[in-house]
């Protein structure tokens, strides 16, 4: 038995990929991005970068019609963009299995919000499965093919950060490739009009049932590892705690001795067996992160439990110290405590994340502050130019939310001036489209700056509809964004290198002035993807410490002394600070070229 | 046998080579291994950590919390201090001397600690602080600094020096194997 270790995200791409898995179409989005990434470097399936989350569930739908397997992964703010077909595909069930894959972010690593998809799947009516280490997200995403095909539904796939982005060891089994299931019309299955969904309704709300009556037999991993789906662990009866996916993990570490009823599947909950379990134990416990959604349904089946939401919190992520402390369990104390008395460090300034060295974002942002402009923002890397120096954003909400936005700001401030929509190209694909199209048609005054980096970066570099390849890696077509923007009958459409900042300040002053719409396109691919000369750049004794070059907030420069100077091993050589230094005090420190690996 | 790595630095220092050659190490000698890490938004120049959990018996939580961890790897001072109070009484730090100022230091705001080495050296149960970058750069490349730092922690780790050696075969790009076996010993003798 090969076994390997594997990021959650990979172990849920081997899943797939074991059960045969044929399409798999997503939008990243951290912590899901690995699990398409991955899936991508199996042969035998079709994998592709679909331009948004709603497109990814379509497509594995119509591939579902087709006959085969299939998979969108999203993160959880996308599975708000995908819920339109996820909601009736729910009604009208799959021909090949089809998995919609969430992966929730506690603790706000990388998201704008915490948000607990289970909602959604209860919300929509399909059974949610939510596995609980690297080896069960391999072994769950095989059963939940299985659970798609015998009972007719869409499965959702629940993870989170922490198990996404934990690994561990992974047994691995072979793919099992499965006939292609022959495609039949069917209208009253597959027509979701007014007639036909209701019947569909009333088949969703037998097949809920089904499943949850025939849940306890459902099992899940292969030979010494198969264990039964929802399962109870029997230890001292005093404790009995309720509980699934990464907080099993705590509740195992902080209280072994307790006994502990495992869900792997959260919806339809296993009303019975939480029942069983119950009378078993003196005092019921609920421990899940987020929102209460196991707690208040127990409750509402008339069972008593005895700590929940009142014992922990619904804010960010878990830990079993916290369980612990929750118990009233003693803690040994730390290096730290036994040194110090304390158990924290008061003084370590924070660290927070900001935009590369060579960043292309860099110069329009410094712009963009010089100019003390209104930034309607959006969601990417660019985000962080909200936070100083810079400081040059207002707003962000959600994907393509700052075009929609500053049109509607500009119709209650009835004026658009020195005000922008900022965003990315992938993100601009994503649904900033619609948005510029509502501009044009209601007759916006308003400027859009698309951030044009050749690539999606938040993420880690996926590739996008206008990057020129695909999921794969091979060439593809790249739509060209000045053409699409001319297209929908945009007068003023200006590309521009962002590292220009002289001519970039001139045209954002003169579209924002402008009483027509415009778009602007800043052009130069991200400092990842593309080699950079990699020779330093040195502040000479020409410096009259204006510093202007450390306005734009990069990481190789520091100050020392007063004097602005630049850390060499960190320099990448852009030059964007030899373009904002109005004294030329900065040059190439020389002809030494630093080696990259 | 029970052993919590903490591995942390700023995004972009190849925290995250180290821990998945500690997890295939771990993997090879029949250990149980988890480990934990960050991916997005805190990459960019962020603080980061990697939890690395290895055991003879079962790894529960992918985290190591507060007074668990037997060992720090700091790719940077600050954060090597950050993450103290993860350390367990008589814990190990291995530290390199880096100092790389976060925005809120550059921009004055707020002064980077003065008194790093001496937190460190009352707290822990042993410090090695040395300049992993300049034996990094003396190797051929400043990115082996994450191997440099494992050879340091080596002495307080489960593993054979034929089974380092082996791990950075199977997990470096093959033009690389020498350099970064080379720092792997530079960091041993540190």
């Amino acid at each position: 038995m090969t076994k390997r270790i594997m990021l959650g995200n990979e172990a849920f791409a081997r899943g797939a990929y074991e059960a045969g898995v044929k399409v798999v179409s997503s939008y990243p989005g951290t912590p899901s991005t690995e699990v398409t990434e991955s899936a991508a470097k199996y042969d035998e399936i079709y994998v592709e970068w679909a331009p948004n989350e709603k497109v990814g569930v379509e497509v594995a739908m119509g591939a579902s019609i087709g006959g085969v397997r299939s998979l969108s992964c999203m993160k959880h703010v996308g599975l708000n963009v995908a819920s339109d077909p996820f909601f009736t595909a729910a009604y009208t069930g799959v021909t090949g299995g089809m998995v919609v894959l969430v992966a929730d972010d506690n603790g706000c690593h990388s998201s704008q919000n915490e948000q607990d998809s289970r909602y959604h799947g209860r919300g929509a009516g399909v059974p949610v499965l939510e596995p609980a280490d690297s080896q069960e997200c391999k072994d769950y995403m095989k059963l939940a093919y299985d659970i798609s095909e015998q009972y007719d539904t869409v499965v959702l796939m629940r993870s989170s950060t922490r198990i996404s982005h934990s690994r561990g060891i992974v047994e691995l089994g072979e793919r099992v490739e499965r006939e292609k299931i022959p495609y039949v019309k069917n209208m009253q299955k597959y027509v979701a009009m007014p007639a036909m969904a209701r019947k569909l309704h009333i088949a969703q709300e037998k097949r809920l049932n089904e499943i949850e009556e025939e849940a306890a037999e459902f099992l899940v991993g292969e030979g010494a590892l198969e264990q039964p789906l929802n399962r109870v662990e029997l230890n001292d009866r005093k404790i009995g705690i309720v509980t699934s996916g990464i907080c099993y993990q705590y509740v195992k570490e902080a209280l072994p001795d307790a006994s502990v009823l495992k869900l792997g599947m959260v919806n339809p909950l296993p009303k019975k067996m939480i029942a069983d379990f119950a009378q078993e134990v003196e005092k019921l416990y609920v421990i899940e992160e987020g929102n209460p959604f196991l707690e208040e349904q127990i409750r509402a089946m008339g069972v008593p439990v005895y700590g929940g939401k009142d014992m922990f919190t619904i804010q960010g992520e878990y830990s079993a110290r916290m369980i612990r402390s929750g118990f009233g369990l003693e803690t040994e104390a730390s290096a730290l405590e036994e040194a110090t008395g304390n158990a924290e460090i008061g003084d370590a300034p924070g660290r927070p994340p900001l935009l590369c060295a060579g960043c292309p974002h860099k110069g329009l942002f410094y712009v963009l502050s010089k100019l003390k402009t209104t930034v309607l923002g959006d969601i990417g890397c660019y985000t962080l130019a909200a936070l100083p120096p810079t400081s040059a954003m207002d707003t962000t909400l959600c994907m393509g939310g700052s075009i929609t936005m500053a049109h509607g700001f500009e119709k209650a401030m009835e004026t658009s001036e020195n005000t922008v929509a900022v965003l990315g190209d992938s993100t601009f694909i994503h649904s900033g489209i619609t948005g510029l199209v509502n501009m044009y048609y209601n007759q916006s005054h308003g400027t859009v700056i698309i951030l044009d980096n050749r690539i999606t970066g938040m993420t880690g570099h996926q590739d996008n509809p206008a990057s020129g390849r695909n999921a794969k890696g091979e060439p593809a077509p790249a739509i060209d964004i000045a053409t699409l923007a001319k297209a929908i009958g945009i007068q003023h459409v200006v590309e521009i290198d962002p590292f220009d900042v002289k001519e970039l300040e001139r045209v954002i002053k003169e579209e924002t002035a402008r009483e027509a719409l415009s778009v602007i396109i800043t052009k130069r691919p991200c400092a990842m993807i593309v080699k950079q000369t990699n020779i330093p750049r040195n502040i000479t004794d020409r410096c009259r410490l204006c510093k202007q070059c450390m306005k734009i907030g990069c990481p190789a420069i520091e100050e020392e002394a007063g004097h602005p100077i630049i850390v060499a091993d960190r320099c990448v050589g852009c030059g964007l600070c030899q373009r904002v230094c109005p004294f030329d005090a900065i040059d190439s420190a020389d002809t030494q070229e630093s080696e990259g690996q | 046998m029970d052993k919590n790595i903490l591995i942390v630095g700023v995004g972009g220092q190849g925290t995250l080579l180290a821990s998945v050659l500690l997890g295939n190490l771990a993997l090879a000698k029949g250990y149980d291994v988890k480990l934990s890490e960050v991916h997005g938004m805190s990459q960019r120049g962020g603080d980061v950590v990697t939890h690395v959990k290895i055991s003879d018996g079962k790894v529960k939580s992918p985290l190591i919390e507060k007074g668990e961890a037997d060992m720090i790897i700091g790719f940077e001072k600050l954060e090597a201090y950050r993450w103290l109070p993860q350390l367990k009484k008589g814990g190990a730090m291995f530290v390199n001397t880096q100092e790389i100022f976060p925005m809120p230091v550059v921009m004055g705001q707020v002064e980077y600690p003065e008194d790093i080495d001496k937190m460190l050296a009352d707290t822990a149960g042993s410090v090695k602080e040395f300049n992993a970058m300049k034996i990094a750069s003396e190797c051929g490349s400043t990115k082996a600094v994450n191997v440099v730092l494992l050879g340091a922690a080596s002495e307080a780790l489960p593993f054979e020096q034929e089974e380092w050696m082996k791990v950075i075969e199977e997990n470096v790009k093959p033009k690389f194997v020498e350099l970064n076996k080379n720092a792997f010993m530079m960091g041993q003798q540190a």
